[in-house]
Protein backbone atom coordinates (compact mmCIF):
# COMPACT_ATOMS: atom_id res chain seq x y z
CA UNK A 1 0.00 0.00 0.00
CA UNK A 2 2.71 2.45 0.95
CA UNK A 3 4.85 1.53 -2.03
CA UNK A 4 1.80 1.74 -4.26
CA UNK A 5 1.05 5.25 -3.03
CA UNK A 6 4.68 6.26 -3.41
CA UNK A 7 4.71 5.16 -7.05
CA UNK A 8 1.48 7.05 -7.73
CA UNK A 9 2.99 10.06 -5.97
CA UNK A 10 6.19 9.97 -8.00
CA UNK A 11 4.15 9.82 -11.18
CA UNK A 12 2.19 12.89 -10.24
CA UNK A 13 5.30 14.53 -8.82
CA UNK A 14 7.14 14.07 -12.11
CA UNK A 15 4.51 16.18 -13.82
CA UNK A 16 4.74 18.83 -11.09
CA UNK A 17 8.52 18.84 -11.43
CA UNK A 18 8.40 19.38 -15.19
CA UNK A 19 5.97 22.26 -14.74
CA UNK A 20 7.91 23.72 -11.82
CA UNK A 21 11.03 23.96 -13.99
CA UNK A 22 9.26 26.52 -16.16
CA UNK A 23 8.46 28.68 -13.14
CA UNK A 24 11.94 28.45 -11.75
CA UNK A 25 13.77 29.15 -15.02
CA UNK A 26 11.72 32.26 -15.77
CA UNK A 27 12.07 33.45 -12.21
CA UNK A 28 15.81 32.84 -12.33
CA UNK A 29 16.18 35.22 -15.25
CA UNK A 30 13.43 37.79 -14.81
CA UNK A 31 12.61 37.53 -11.10
CA UNK A 32 9.05 37.19 -12.19
CA UNK A 33 6.47 34.58 -11.28
CA UNK A 34 4.84 33.65 -14.56
CA UNK A 35 1.27 32.81 -13.55
CA UNK A 36 0.28 32.02 -17.11
CA UNK A 37 2.33 28.83 -16.84
CA UNK A 38 -0.54 26.68 -15.55
CA UNK A 39 -2.70 27.72 -18.50
CA UNK A 40 0.17 26.96 -20.86
CA UNK A 41 0.32 23.45 -19.36
CA UNK A 42 -3.40 23.02 -20.02
CA UNK A 43 -3.00 24.41 -23.55
CA UNK A 44 -0.31 21.82 -24.28
CA UNK A 45 -2.62 18.99 -23.29
CA UNK A 46 -5.48 20.40 -25.38
CA UNK A 47 -3.40 20.94 -28.49
CA UNK A 48 -2.19 17.37 -28.36
CA UNK A 49 -5.73 16.08 -27.89
CA UNK A 50 -7.05 18.16 -30.78
CA UNK A 51 -4.21 17.06 -33.06
CA UNK A 52 -5.02 13.43 -32.29
CA UNK A 53 -8.82 13.59 -32.45
CA UNK A 54 -9.60 16.32 -34.97
CA UNK A 55 -6.56 16.12 -37.22
CA UNK A 56 -6.04 12.36 -36.81
CA UNK A 57 -2.29 12.71 -36.49
CA UNK A 58 -0.50 9.76 -34.93
CA UNK A 59 0.39 10.17 -31.29
CA UNK A 60 4.14 10.65 -31.54
CA UNK A 61 3.85 13.34 -34.21
CA UNK A 62 1.03 15.04 -32.30
CA UNK A 63 3.11 14.93 -29.13
CA UNK A 64 6.17 16.55 -30.73
CA UNK A 65 4.06 19.05 -32.63
CA UNK A 66 2.27 20.15 -29.47
CA UNK A 67 5.62 20.69 -27.73
CA UNK A 68 6.68 23.04 -30.50
CA UNK A 69 3.33 24.83 -30.66
CA UNK A 70 3.17 25.24 -26.88
CA UNK A 71 6.79 26.36 -26.82
CA UNK A 72 6.00 29.05 -29.36
CA UNK A 73 2.98 30.05 -27.30
CA UNK A 74 5.32 30.50 -24.33
CA UNK A 75 7.56 32.74 -26.41
CA UNK A 76 4.58 34.76 -27.59
CA UNK A 77 3.37 35.26 -24.02
CA UNK A 78 6.72 36.88 -23.29
CA UNK A 79 6.96 38.87 -26.52
CA UNK A 80 3.41 40.23 -26.43
CA UNK A 81 2.68 40.62 -22.72
CA UNK A 82 6.00 40.93 -20.89
CA UNK A 83 8.66 42.28 -23.24
CA UNK A 84 6.89 45.63 -23.81
CA UNK A 85 6.60 46.07 -20.04
CA UNK A 86 10.29 45.33 -19.56
CA UNK A 87 11.17 47.92 -22.19
CA UNK A 88 9.19 50.49 -20.23
CA UNK A 89 10.86 49.47 -16.97
CA UNK A 90 7.43 48.74 -15.52
CA UNK A 91 7.39 47.44 -11.94
CA UNK A 92 7.54 43.65 -11.56
CA UNK A 93 4.02 43.50 -10.15
CA UNK A 94 2.68 44.89 -13.45
CA UNK A 95 4.23 41.98 -15.32
CA UNK A 96 2.86 39.59 -12.73
CA UNK A 97 -0.66 40.87 -13.24
CA UNK A 98 -0.13 40.66 -16.97
CA UNK A 99 0.64 36.93 -16.64
CA UNK A 100 -2.55 36.40 -14.63
CA UNK A 101 -4.39 38.09 -17.47
CA UNK A 102 -2.77 35.78 -19.99
CA UNK A 103 -3.85 32.82 -17.90
CA UNK A 104 -7.51 33.91 -17.90
CA UNK A 105 -7.30 34.69 -21.60
CA UNK A 106 -5.93 31.24 -22.46
CA UNK A 107 -8.53 29.42 -20.37
CA UNK A 108 -11.31 31.30 -22.10
CA UNK A 109 -9.77 30.91 -25.52
CA UNK A 110 -9.71 27.16 -25.07
CA UNK A 111 -13.34 27.16 -23.83
CA UNK A 112 -14.36 29.23 -26.82
CA UNK A 113 -12.56 27.03 -29.32
CA UNK A 114 -13.24 23.60 -27.92
CA UNK A 115 -15.96 24.00 -25.30
CA UNK A 116 -15.82 24.17 -21.54
CA UNK A 117 -16.75 20.57 -20.76
CA UNK A 118 -14.25 17.98 -19.62
CA UNK A 119 -12.95 16.02 -22.58
CA UNK A 120 -11.96 12.44 -22.78
CA UNK A 121 -8.33 11.88 -23.63
CA UNK A 122 -8.23 8.66 -25.69
CA UNK A 123 -6.08 5.82 -24.48
CA UNK A 124 -3.47 6.03 -27.21
CA UNK A 125 -1.65 2.92 -26.26
CA UNK A 126 -2.57 0.42 -23.63
CA UNK A 127 0.61 -0.86 -22.10
CA UNK A 128 -1.04 -2.88 -19.37
CA UNK A 129 0.02 -3.19 -15.79
CA UNK A 130 2.70 -4.96 -13.90
CA UNK A 131 1.37 -6.95 -10.96
CA UNK A 132 3.73 -7.92 -8.21
CA UNK A 133 2.17 -9.37 -5.08
CA UNK A 134 -0.89 -7.17 -5.13
CA UNK A 135 1.10 -4.08 -5.94
CA UNK A 136 0.09 -2.56 -9.24
CA UNK A 137 2.33 -0.53 -11.46
CA UNK A 138 1.08 0.49 -14.86
CA UNK A 139 3.68 0.65 -17.57
CA UNK A 140 2.39 4.07 -18.40
CA UNK A 141 3.50 5.31 -14.99
CA UNK A 142 6.96 4.07 -15.87
CA UNK A 143 6.74 5.92 -19.18
CA UNK A 144 5.84 9.14 -17.36
CA UNK A 145 8.65 8.84 -14.84
CA UNK A 146 11.12 7.73 -17.48
CA UNK A 147 10.25 10.63 -19.75
CA UNK A 148 10.71 13.06 -16.88
CA UNK A 149 14.10 11.64 -15.99
CA UNK A 150 15.28 11.77 -19.60
CA UNK A 151 14.04 15.34 -20.03
CA UNK A 152 15.67 16.49 -16.82
CA UNK A 153 19.00 14.96 -17.77
CA UNK A 154 18.67 16.53 -21.20
CA UNK A 155 17.82 19.91 -19.72
CA UNK A 156 20.74 19.74 -17.31
CA UNK A 157 23.08 18.96 -20.19
CA UNK A 158 21.70 21.86 -22.21
CA UNK A 159 22.15 24.28 -19.34
CA UNK A 160 25.54 23.03 -18.19
CA UNK A 161 27.25 22.22 -21.46
CA UNK A 162 25.87 24.14 -24.42
CA UNK A 163 26.75 27.70 -25.34
CA UNK A 164 23.09 28.71 -25.20
CA UNK A 165 22.69 27.06 -21.80
CA UNK A 166 25.69 28.90 -20.44
CA UNK A 167 24.29 32.12 -21.86
CA UNK A 168 21.06 31.35 -19.95
CA UNK A 169 22.96 30.98 -16.69
CA UNK A 170 24.99 34.12 -17.36
CA UNK A 171 21.82 36.07 -18.10
CA UNK A 172 20.22 34.79 -14.90
CA UNK A 173 23.22 35.73 -12.79
CA UNK A 174 23.85 39.19 -14.20
CA UNK A 175 21.83 40.47 -17.13
CA UNK A 176 23.82 43.63 -17.72
CA UNK A 177 27.15 41.79 -17.70
CA UNK A 178 25.63 39.22 -20.07
CA UNK A 179 24.84 42.01 -22.55
CA UNK A 180 28.43 43.19 -22.28
CA UNK A 181 29.61 39.71 -23.25
CA UNK A 182 27.70 40.02 -26.50
CA UNK A 183 24.82 37.80 -25.40
CA UNK A 184 21.49 38.75 -26.99
CA UNK A 185 19.54 38.49 -23.76
CA UNK A 186 16.14 38.88 -25.46
CA UNK A 187 16.81 35.75 -27.50
CA UNK A 188 17.95 33.95 -24.35
CA UNK A 189 14.74 34.96 -22.58
CA UNK A 190 12.64 33.79 -25.54
CA UNK A 191 14.43 30.46 -25.51
CA UNK A 192 13.81 30.11 -21.78
CA UNK A 193 10.08 30.67 -22.24
CA UNK A 194 10.07 28.18 -25.12
CA UNK A 195 11.78 25.53 -23.05
CA UNK A 196 9.60 26.09 -19.98
CA UNK A 197 6.38 25.98 -21.99
CA UNK A 198 7.43 22.86 -23.92
CA UNK A 199 8.19 21.04 -20.66
CA UNK A 200 4.84 22.11 -19.25
CA UNK A 201 3.20 20.71 -22.38
CA UNK A 202 4.89 17.36 -21.78
CA UNK A 203 3.53 17.37 -18.24
CA UNK A 204 0.04 18.38 -19.42
CA UNK A 205 -0.11 15.68 -22.05
CA UNK A 206 1.13 12.99 -19.69
CA UNK A 207 -1.32 13.92 -16.99
CA UNK A 208 -4.11 14.15 -19.56
CA UNK A 209 -3.30 10.63 -20.67
CA UNK A 210 -2.82 9.36 -17.13
CA UNK A 211 -6.24 10.51 -15.93
CA UNK A 212 -7.67 10.24 -19.45
CA UNK A 213 -9.34 13.62 -19.16
CA UNK A 214 -8.51 17.22 -19.93
CA UNK A 215 -10.48 20.34 -19.14
CA UNK A 216 -9.82 24.07 -19.55
CA UNK A 217 -9.34 24.58 -15.81
CA UNK A 218 -6.93 21.69 -15.30
CA UNK A 219 -3.96 24.05 -15.26
CA UNK A 220 -5.17 26.10 -12.35
CA UNK A 221 -4.49 23.75 -9.46
CA UNK A 222 -1.52 22.07 -11.12
CA UNK A 223 -0.05 25.49 -11.88
CA UNK A 224 -0.38 26.55 -8.27
CA UNK A 225 1.13 23.32 -7.02
CA UNK A 226 4.01 23.46 -9.47
CA UNK A 227 4.63 27.02 -8.31
CA UNK A 228 4.55 25.79 -4.73
CA UNK A 229 7.01 23.05 -5.73
CA UNK A 230 9.38 25.61 -7.24
CA UNK A 231 9.24 27.76 -4.11
CA UNK A 232 9.57 24.72 -1.86
CA UNK A 233 12.76 23.62 -3.62
CA UNK A 234 14.13 27.15 -3.74
CA UNK A 235 12.91 29.24 -6.64
CA UNK A 236 15.54 29.88 -9.29
CA UNK A 237 17.36 26.63 -8.45
CA UNK A 238 16.71 23.95 -11.06
CA UNK A 239 17.26 20.78 -8.97
CA UNK A 240 15.10 22.44 -6.32
CA UNK A 241 12.14 22.49 -8.69
CA UNK A 242 12.55 18.78 -9.35
CA UNK A 243 12.84 17.84 -5.69
CA UNK A 244 10.00 20.16 -4.73
CA UNK A 245 7.79 18.67 -7.45
CA UNK A 246 8.45 15.08 -6.44
CA UNK A 247 8.02 15.88 -2.76
CA UNK A 248 4.66 17.56 -3.25
CA UNK A 249 3.48 14.79 -5.53
CA UNK A 250 4.39 12.04 -3.07
CA UNK A 251 3.16 13.80 0.06
CA UNK A 252 -0.18 14.79 -1.39
CA UNK A 253 -0.76 11.25 -2.63
CA UNK A 254 0.13 9.87 0.79
CA UNK A 255 -2.16 12.38 2.45
CA UNK A 256 -4.99 11.43 0.13
CA UNK A 257 -4.39 7.75 0.77
CA UNK A 258 -3.85 7.76 4.53
CA UNK A 259 -5.76 10.76 5.81
CA UNK A 260 -8.54 11.77 3.47
CA UNK A 261 -8.75 12.46 -0.23
CA UNK A 262 -10.23 15.84 0.57
CA UNK A 263 -6.97 16.98 2.12
CA UNK A 264 -5.03 16.34 -1.06
CA UNK A 265 -4.68 20.00 -2.07
CA UNK A 266 -4.47 21.40 1.42
CA UNK A 267 -1.50 19.24 2.32
CA UNK A 268 0.66 20.52 -0.56
CA UNK A 269 0.31 24.08 0.60
CA UNK A 270 0.59 23.22 4.29
CA UNK A 271 4.00 21.65 3.58
CA UNK A 272 4.99 24.73 1.61
CA UNK A 273 4.11 27.04 4.47
CA UNK A 274 5.82 24.80 7.00
CA UNK A 275 9.08 24.60 5.05
CA UNK A 276 9.15 28.30 4.29
CA UNK A 277 8.70 29.18 7.96
CA UNK A 278 11.83 27.21 8.76
CA UNK A 279 13.79 27.87 5.56
CA UNK A 280 12.53 30.98 3.78
CA UNK A 281 14.81 30.41 0.78
CA UNK A 282 13.41 26.92 0.15
CA UNK A 283 15.11 23.55 0.47
CA UNK A 284 17.99 24.12 -1.96
CA UNK A 285 17.90 27.89 -2.16
CA UNK A 286 20.90 29.83 -0.95
CA UNK A 287 20.70 33.24 0.64
CA UNK A 288 22.07 35.89 -1.70
CA UNK A 289 25.58 36.99 -0.88
CA UNK A 290 27.25 40.01 -2.35
CA UNK A 291 30.89 40.85 -2.24
CA UNK A 292 31.86 44.51 -2.24
CA UNK B 1 39.49 55.41 -33.35
CA UNK B 2 36.60 56.45 -31.09
CA UNK B 3 35.03 59.88 -31.38
CA UNK B 4 32.19 61.15 -29.19
CA UNK B 5 30.67 64.42 -30.29
CA UNK B 6 28.23 66.32 -28.14
CA UNK B 7 26.70 63.22 -26.52
CA UNK B 8 23.70 63.76 -24.25
CA UNK B 9 22.34 60.86 -22.21
CA UNK B 10 19.55 60.46 -19.66
CA UNK B 11 18.52 58.07 -16.90
CA UNK B 12 14.76 58.51 -17.13
CA UNK B 13 14.33 62.23 -16.74
CA UNK B 14 17.69 62.88 -15.18
CA UNK B 15 20.32 64.15 -17.55
CA UNK B 16 23.61 62.40 -16.84
CA UNK B 17 25.68 63.53 -19.82
CA UNK B 18 25.42 67.11 -21.03
CA UNK B 19 27.30 67.19 -24.29
CA UNK B 20 30.38 65.00 -23.98
CA UNK B 21 32.93 65.25 -26.76
CA UNK B 22 36.10 63.25 -26.65
CA UNK B 23 38.46 61.33 -28.84
CA UNK B 24 40.57 58.25 -28.37
CA UNK B 25 43.35 57.41 -30.77
CA UNK B 26 44.71 53.98 -31.51
CA UNK B 27 47.17 52.48 -28.97
CA UNK B 28 46.46 55.18 -26.39
CA UNK B 29 45.56 54.93 -22.73
CA UNK B 30 43.01 57.62 -22.05
CA UNK B 31 41.61 58.19 -18.59
CA UNK B 32 38.49 59.97 -17.36
CA UNK B 33 38.67 61.49 -13.94
CA UNK B 34 36.08 63.38 -11.94
CA UNK B 35 34.16 63.18 -8.71
CA UNK B 36 31.23 60.84 -8.00
CA UNK B 37 28.26 61.54 -10.22
CA UNK B 38 30.33 63.38 -12.82
CA UNK B 39 29.20 60.94 -15.51
CA UNK B 40 32.27 58.75 -15.96
CA UNK B 41 30.48 55.41 -15.68
CA UNK B 42 27.57 56.74 -17.73
CA UNK B 43 30.00 57.69 -20.49
CA UNK B 44 31.37 54.16 -20.63
CA UNK B 45 27.90 52.61 -20.48
CA UNK B 46 26.78 54.83 -23.34
CA UNK B 47 29.75 53.83 -25.46
CA UNK B 48 29.15 50.14 -24.64
CA UNK B 49 25.53 50.40 -25.76
CA UNK B 50 23.91 49.80 -22.38
CA UNK B 51 22.50 53.30 -22.59
CA UNK B 52 21.37 55.04 -25.76
CA UNK B 53 22.53 58.61 -26.30
CA UNK B 54 19.60 61.00 -26.74
CA UNK B 55 21.52 63.25 -29.10
CA UNK B 56 25.05 63.42 -30.39
CA UNK B 57 27.14 60.87 -32.20
CA UNK B 58 29.53 58.09 -31.23
CA UNK B 59 31.78 56.94 -34.02
CA UNK B 60 34.03 53.93 -33.86
CA UNK B 61 36.53 53.66 -36.72
CA UNK B 62 34.28 55.92 -38.75
CA UNK B 63 31.10 53.90 -38.08
CA UNK B 64 28.20 55.38 -36.11
CA UNK B 65 27.53 53.12 -33.11
CA UNK B 66 25.23 55.34 -31.01
CA UNK B 67 22.18 53.40 -32.17
CA UNK B 68 23.66 49.92 -31.86
CA UNK B 69 22.93 47.39 -29.11
CA UNK B 70 25.52 46.19 -26.60
CA UNK B 71 26.07 42.81 -28.30
CA UNK B 72 26.63 44.49 -31.68
CA UNK B 73 29.15 46.86 -30.15
CA UNK B 74 31.09 44.00 -28.55
CA UNK B 75 31.28 42.40 -31.98
CA UNK B 76 32.76 45.58 -33.45
CA UNK B 77 35.58 45.42 -30.92
CA UNK B 78 34.68 47.49 -27.86
CA UNK B 79 34.64 45.71 -24.53
CA UNK B 80 33.76 46.98 -21.06
CA UNK B 81 34.92 45.60 -17.75
CA UNK B 82 32.17 47.08 -15.59
CA UNK B 83 32.35 48.75 -12.23
CA UNK B 84 32.13 46.30 -9.34
CA UNK B 85 33.54 43.50 -11.53
CA UNK B 86 30.16 41.86 -12.23
CA UNK B 87 31.56 38.38 -12.77
CA UNK B 88 29.06 35.53 -13.01
CA UNK B 89 29.34 34.23 -9.44
CA UNK B 90 27.96 30.70 -9.90
CA UNK B 91 29.93 29.98 -13.04
CA UNK B 92 33.54 28.78 -13.02
CA UNK B 93 36.46 30.99 -13.98
CA UNK B 94 36.72 29.08 -17.23
CA UNK B 95 33.02 29.55 -18.00
CA UNK B 96 33.28 33.26 -17.25
CA UNK B 97 36.11 33.53 -19.76
CA UNK B 98 34.09 31.52 -22.28
CA UNK B 99 31.25 33.99 -21.89
CA UNK B 100 33.73 36.76 -22.66
CA UNK B 101 34.33 35.08 -26.00
CA UNK B 102 30.60 34.61 -26.64
CA UNK B 103 30.51 36.79 -29.77
CA UNK B 104 33.51 35.10 -31.38
CA UNK B 105 33.21 32.45 -34.06
CA UNK B 106 36.91 31.67 -34.55
CA UNK B 107 37.07 28.57 -32.39
CA UNK B 108 40.59 27.67 -33.50
CA UNK B 109 42.11 30.93 -32.35
CA UNK B 110 40.25 30.94 -29.07
CA UNK B 111 42.81 28.73 -27.36
CA UNK B 112 45.40 31.40 -28.00
CA UNK B 113 43.22 33.92 -26.21
CA UNK B 114 42.85 31.64 -23.19
CA UNK B 115 46.63 31.23 -23.09
CA UNK B 116 47.11 34.96 -23.32
CA UNK B 117 44.77 35.56 -20.38
CA UNK B 118 46.39 32.82 -18.32
CA UNK B 119 49.81 34.27 -19.07
CA UNK B 120 48.67 37.70 -17.90
CA UNK B 121 46.86 36.31 -14.85
CA UNK B 122 48.43 33.01 -13.72
CA UNK B 123 46.08 33.04 -10.72
CA UNK B 124 43.11 32.53 -13.01
CA UNK B 125 44.70 29.41 -14.45
CA UNK B 126 45.20 27.96 -10.99
CA UNK B 127 41.55 28.56 -10.19
CA UNK B 128 39.94 27.89 -13.52
CA UNK B 129 37.44 25.34 -12.20
CA UNK B 130 36.49 27.38 -9.16
CA UNK B 131 33.21 29.31 -9.00
CA UNK B 132 33.91 32.99 -9.65
CA UNK B 133 31.90 34.01 -6.58
CA UNK B 134 34.42 32.29 -4.32
CA UNK B 135 37.40 34.27 -5.64
CA UNK B 136 38.94 37.14 -3.69
CA UNK B 137 38.21 40.68 -4.80
CA UNK B 138 41.54 41.00 -6.59
CA UNK B 139 41.08 37.71 -8.41
CA UNK B 140 37.57 38.72 -9.44
CA UNK B 141 38.99 41.94 -10.86
CA UNK B 142 41.55 39.97 -12.85
CA UNK B 143 38.75 37.75 -14.08
CA UNK B 144 36.64 40.76 -15.08
CA UNK B 145 39.52 42.21 -17.09
CA UNK B 146 40.40 38.82 -18.56
CA UNK B 147 36.80 38.22 -19.52
CA UNK B 148 36.62 41.59 -21.24
CA UNK B 149 39.79 40.72 -23.17
CA UNK B 150 38.34 37.43 -24.40
CA UNK B 151 36.31 39.21 -27.07
CA UNK B 152 39.62 40.41 -28.58
CA UNK B 153 38.66 44.06 -28.23
CA UNK B 154 40.36 46.86 -30.12
CA UNK B 155 39.23 49.19 -27.36
CA UNK B 156 39.12 47.98 -23.76
CA UNK B 157 37.18 50.10 -21.28
CA UNK B 158 37.90 49.62 -17.59
CA UNK B 159 35.58 51.03 -14.95
CA UNK B 160 37.31 51.39 -11.57
CA UNK B 161 39.63 48.39 -11.84
CA UNK B 162 41.32 49.17 -8.51
CA UNK B 163 38.13 49.64 -6.49
CA UNK B 164 38.34 47.86 -3.13
CA UNK B 165 41.75 46.30 -3.75
CA UNK B 166 44.77 46.23 -1.45
CA UNK B 167 47.47 48.78 -2.42
CA UNK B 168 49.91 46.10 -3.53
CA UNK B 169 47.30 44.56 -5.79
CA UNK B 170 46.48 47.97 -7.22
CA UNK B 171 50.08 48.24 -8.39
CA UNK B 172 49.83 44.82 -10.03
CA UNK B 173 46.59 45.67 -11.80
CA UNK B 174 48.02 48.91 -13.18
CA UNK B 175 51.15 47.09 -14.32
CA UNK B 176 48.91 44.67 -16.18
CA UNK B 177 46.87 47.45 -17.75
CA UNK B 178 50.08 48.94 -19.12
CA UNK B 179 51.12 45.51 -20.40
CA UNK B 180 47.79 44.96 -22.15
CA UNK B 181 48.19 48.37 -23.77
CA UNK B 182 51.73 47.57 -24.91
CA UNK B 183 50.39 44.42 -26.56
CA UNK B 184 48.34 46.71 -28.79
CA UNK B 185 44.96 47.25 -27.10
CA UNK B 186 43.68 50.79 -26.79
CA UNK B 187 42.42 51.56 -23.29
CA UNK B 188 39.84 53.89 -21.82
CA UNK B 189 40.16 53.95 -18.05
CA UNK B 190 38.09 55.34 -15.20
CA UNK B 191 39.72 55.54 -11.81
CA UNK B 192 39.09 56.83 -8.32
CA UNK B 193 42.82 56.63 -7.89
CA UNK B 194 43.49 59.60 -10.15
CA UNK B 195 47.22 59.71 -9.49
CA UNK B 196 47.76 56.12 -10.59
CA UNK B 197 45.55 56.65 -13.61
CA UNK B 198 47.42 59.78 -14.67
CA UNK B 199 50.71 57.99 -14.26
CA UNK B 200 49.95 55.29 -16.80
CA UNK B 201 47.68 57.28 -19.13
CA UNK B 202 48.74 59.26 -22.16
CA UNK B 203 45.86 61.69 -22.08
CA UNK B 204 43.11 62.59 -19.66
CA UNK B 205 39.68 64.18 -19.65
CA UNK B 206 38.28 65.75 -16.49
CA UNK B 207 34.52 65.51 -16.04
CA UNK B 208 32.26 67.60 -13.87
CA UNK B 209 28.48 67.13 -13.67
CA UNK B 210 28.15 65.60 -17.11
CA UNK B 211 30.52 67.94 -18.94
CA UNK B 212 34.15 67.82 -19.87
CA UNK B 213 35.91 70.72 -18.19
CA UNK B 214 39.50 69.91 -19.00
CA UNK B 215 41.42 67.83 -21.51
CA UNK B 216 45.16 67.52 -21.60
CA UNK B 217 48.18 65.26 -21.60
CA UNK B 218 48.25 63.18 -18.45
CA UNK B 219 51.71 64.48 -17.57
CA UNK B 220 50.55 68.10 -17.63
CA UNK B 221 47.55 67.35 -15.45
CA UNK B 222 49.70 65.58 -12.89
CA UNK B 223 51.51 68.86 -12.41
CA UNK B 224 48.53 71.18 -12.73
CA UNK B 225 47.65 72.93 -9.49
CA UNK B 226 43.92 72.85 -10.06
CA UNK B 227 43.91 69.11 -10.67
CA UNK B 228 46.22 68.46 -7.73
CA UNK B 229 43.84 70.30 -5.47
CA UNK B 230 40.61 68.81 -6.75
CA UNK B 231 41.57 65.21 -7.50
CA UNK B 232 44.95 64.34 -6.09
CA UNK B 233 44.30 65.55 -2.57
CA UNK B 234 47.26 67.89 -2.24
Amino acid sequence: MLLQQMINGFTLGSAYALTAIGYTMVFGILELVNFSHGAVYMFGAFICLILITTFKINFLMAFLLSLVITGILGMLVDKICLYPLRMKNAPKVTSLISTIGVSIFLQNLVMLLWGSETKNFPMVFNLGTLNIKGFKLSYFQLVIMGTCIVLMIGLTLIIQRTKLGKAMRATAQNMEAAKLMGIHVDQVISFTFFLGAALAAVAGIMIGMYYQTVDPMMGFMTGLKAFAAAVLGGIGVLPGAVIGGLLIGVLETLAAGYIHAGYRDAIAFAILIGVLLVRPVGLLGKPVQKKV
Amino acid sequence: MLVLSNVHAFYGNIQALKGISLEIKEKEIVTLIGSNGAGKTTTLKTIAGLLRPKTGSIQFNGEEIGNKSAPEIVKLGISLSPEGRQVFPRMTVLENLEMGAFSRKDKAEMNGSFERIYALFPRLYERKHQAAGTLSGGEQQMLAIGRALMSKPKLLMLDEPSLGLAPLLVETIFQLIREINEQGTTILLIEQNARMALMIAHRCYVLETGKIVLADDAKHLLESDAVKKAYLGE
